[in-house]
């Protein structure tokens, strides 16, 4: 289906935003920071919208009002003390609503996370060996975890057997550490891909419309 | 008792929610329910505070500087209102042909994805004037992420099939060992510093004491 | 040291940025005009997802969490079209939300266009419940009951008045959940959804957050993990539907070529530059 003008327009100013980002690789200039600043008035806007709908509107003023669930003013109203974090004489008060988050927050997060990066990755860790290659490479991954643990475990000087150890440990996180730039090297290039296959579909369009 | 009190409800609501992990009970199970909803409301009505702060500060910077930069505040601020402007009717959210769809398309999408990916440009200048085989470390690093990279490369057989096995065993053995380590060591560090929270030992986050 | 003491290396290795950049530029833009195919491996990791969703059965319900936002559409957003199209070809129900701010006009716009071609109705076959914030807290909720932080769909429908919805209250009632994240709300899902809830997790994540996903997939907390924009393309692959990722391959070949000849350059120069002064020392 051909685009409409438009259509083809707001594609056009979308364009524009993207190369007056590019050309901040060339230097710093009015262009983007134009297009910046309206990115940031227009997330702004976008987000405090959503947040209003699909936020304040849903889990606050429909079970209140609507379905009459009282219950939620106690939240709200810790909700509306935060804000006393502007007032200079009054701030202290806010301390009592970040207090209640912080602590449900932080007391649901200790057994959760304990569970998950330290429980459920050591069992992951003291597994039977098979007598395979499989086994030969879990072997060499236990020995892996073992030795990158010792390399920041710094209340013993790393001297000896664990000065061995702390060495193949930081050869490992290396590894690992490369692993990582690789795969973000395909990540970056990606997003560019995106705008450059975007920039090449619009150009295209705008000619077929022209011609 | 400005401070002293805060600390205690943390205390209480932490442990609390600590012990309520372990007790498979339907008042436990009330307990989290309520606790989780109760926080998600405290937070929507938290929220707008960082937008207010940075719309007040906006505002302020329109006021108060001269020539360019004045008007890039405009720019933010008319941006701004456009968006809540066209955000007041929840039916726009869905209209393809709404001011607050064709903004956020044509401005938001574009500008998030492009400001993003730039970095592709950067990490092609870090590997070009930082990736250097200084030491046996670097090497490795370097190595590792040549042999990664190399993957996408499309290599004569039997060269892209070793590669290919290569970078498996990579990411399933060394990487996965250094990450396991990573994960534990930080999921420790992390238990120990909420562990201060809930003890009071860490305040930083109630700010000054006023 | 004067401009005529300068060695071939030392003006390699100190090159202005902005050629680099220059020709990037022109490396990315190669495949626009001399197109060719770029052949793709699959790997385990993404095919256990695949084979994981051809088994769903008729009204079995999915979860898919489009928890991604502008900055990772171009990695994220490929998988999450594959994925619903295979799900909605399975005739499986389909819960989607998204915990990232940015992502509810793009996850609407894609689930729309995908449904509509599927033929599959919201409601019925789909629900798209919306976006809320604070992930962590909001997938807690979700596992007691998904009305808690979903009263309402992202349209403003109770979710009690969707028929979709009915049989369907919490994690216990899906069959697994699929995660498109470009953030920690990944970290979120392994933490609050599986830890606690026990539900079958599997993510697709973007290039660079995905070598840290590996320790978790070996220790079964996902059963699957879909890496960057290369493993989109390999599930365009399998489903024998060839999007974005594909399309954007051509491409990320010319930019790691050029990325590998910079980084083997640059260390010929640096080599040749030590050598150098380890001459004039002695």
């Amino acid at each position: 289906m051909d685009p409409t003008w438009t259509t083809l327009a707001w594609q056009g100013f979308a364009a524009l935003i993207t190369l007056a980002i590019f050309s901040f690789l060339f230097s710093d200039n009015p262009f983007y920071k134009f297009a910046e600043r309206l990115w940031v008035g227009v997330s702004t806007g976008y987000w405090t919208m959503l947040l209003y709908h699909q936020g304040f509107r849903d889990k606050v003023w429909l079970p209140i009002l609507e379905r009459g669930e009282w219950y939620y003013i106690f939240p709200v109203l810790l909700g509306i003390i935060m804000w006393l974090r502007l007032s200079p004489k009054l701030a202290w008060l806010s301390r009592y609503a970040l207090a209640f988050f912080v602590g449900i927050s932080t007391g649901v997060f200790i057994p959760l996370a304990f569970k998950t990066s330290v429980f459920l990755q050591v069992e992951g860790t003291i597994r039977p060996v098979e007598g395979s290659w499989a086994g030969v490479n879990f072997t060499l991954a236990i020995l892996g975890i073992i030795c990158s643990l010792v390399y920041f475990f710094f209340s013993k000087p790393h001297k000896g057997l664990l000065g061995v150890m702390s060495k193949t440990g930081i050869y490992t996180l290396m590894i690992g550490f490369g692993a990582g730039f690789g795969l973000t090297v395909m990540g970056r290039v990606a997003l560019l891909v995106q705008r450059v296959l975007f920039l090449r579909d619009y150009f295209v369009s705008l000619w077929g419309s022209i011609v | 008792m400005k401070l002293q009190i805060p600390i205690f409800i943390v205390f209480i609501t932490g442990i609390i929610m600590i012990v309520q992990f372990f007790i498979p009970h339907e008042v436990s199970e009330f307990v989290f329910t309520y606790a989780n909803d109760f926080v998600i409301v405290v937070g929507i009505m938290a929220l707008p505070l960082g937008i207010y702060s940075l719309m007040k500060n906006t505002a302020s910077k329109a006021r108060r500087e001269k020539g360019s930069e004045a008007f890039f505040a405009l720019v933010t601020i008319a941006g701004f209102l456009i968006m809540v402007a066209g955000g007041l009717s929840r039916d726009n959210f869905t209209n393809p042909e709404s001011i607050l769809a064709l903004m956020f398309q044509n401005v938001l999408v574009p500008a998030q994805s492009t400001l993003f990916s730039m970095l592709a440009f950067y990490i092609a200048s870090a590997a070009y004037r930082a990736f250097r085989i200084r030491t046996w470390l670097a090497t490795v690093l370097l190595v590792t992420a040549f042999v990664i990279m190399l993957r996408i490369v499309p290599l004569p057989e039997p060269l892209a099939t070793w590669n290919g096995e290569l970078v498996r065993w990579i990411l399933s053995v060394p990487n996965m060992a250094a990450k396991r380590a990573i994960i534990i060591g930080v999921g420790l560090g992390a238990v120990a510093y909420s562990m201060k929270i809930i003890l009071g030992i860490e305040r930083g986050y109630m700010g000054g004491d006023r | 040291m004067t401009p005529g003491d300068r060695r071939w290396f030392d003006k390699l290795l100190t090159i202005d940025r902005r050629w680099i950049f220059a020709l990037m530029a022109i490396f990315v833009v190669i495949p626009a005009v001399f197109s060719f195919r770029v052949p793709v491996a699959v790997s385990t990791e993404v095919r256990v997802i695949h084979e994981f969703m051809e088994k769903l059965q008729p009204q079995q319900v999915v979860q898919i969490a489009l928890d991604y936002d502008p900055s990772t559409l171009a990695e994220l957003q490929p998988m999450a079209e594959a994925i619903l199209r295979q799900a909605f070809a399975k005739n499986a129900r389909v819960i989607v939300t998204t915990l990232s701010q940015f992502g509810p006009a793009m996850v609407d716009e894609l689930i729309t266009r995908v449904a509509g071609e599927c033929e599959k109705t919201h409601g019925v076959d789909y629900t798209f419940l919306g976006y809320k914030p604070y992930p962590a807290i909001t997938i807690l909720a979700m596992g007691t009951d998904y009305r808690v932080p979903f009263p309402t769909d992202y349209y403003g429908t109770p979710v009690d008045e969707i028929p979709m919805m009915e049989d369907i209250h919490n994690f216990s009632d899906v069959v697994a959940v699929v995660s498109l994240t470009g953030g920690n709300v990944a970290d979120f899902w392994i933490q609050y959804g599986n830890a606690k809830y026990g539900v079958p997790l599997a993510l697709g994540v973007t290039g660079v957050m995905a070598s840290d996903y590996y320790p978790y997939l070996q220790s079964g907390q996902i059963f699957g993990l879909i890496p960057g924009v290369k493993g989109a393309a390999e599930y365009e692959q399998l489903v024998d539907r060839p999007g974005d990722a594909a399309r954007g391959m051509p491409y990320q070949v010319m930019s790691h070529a050029l990325i590998l000849v910079f980084m083997v350059i640059a260390n010929i120069g640096y080599i040749a530059r030590q050598r150098s002064l380890r001459q004039a020392k002695r």
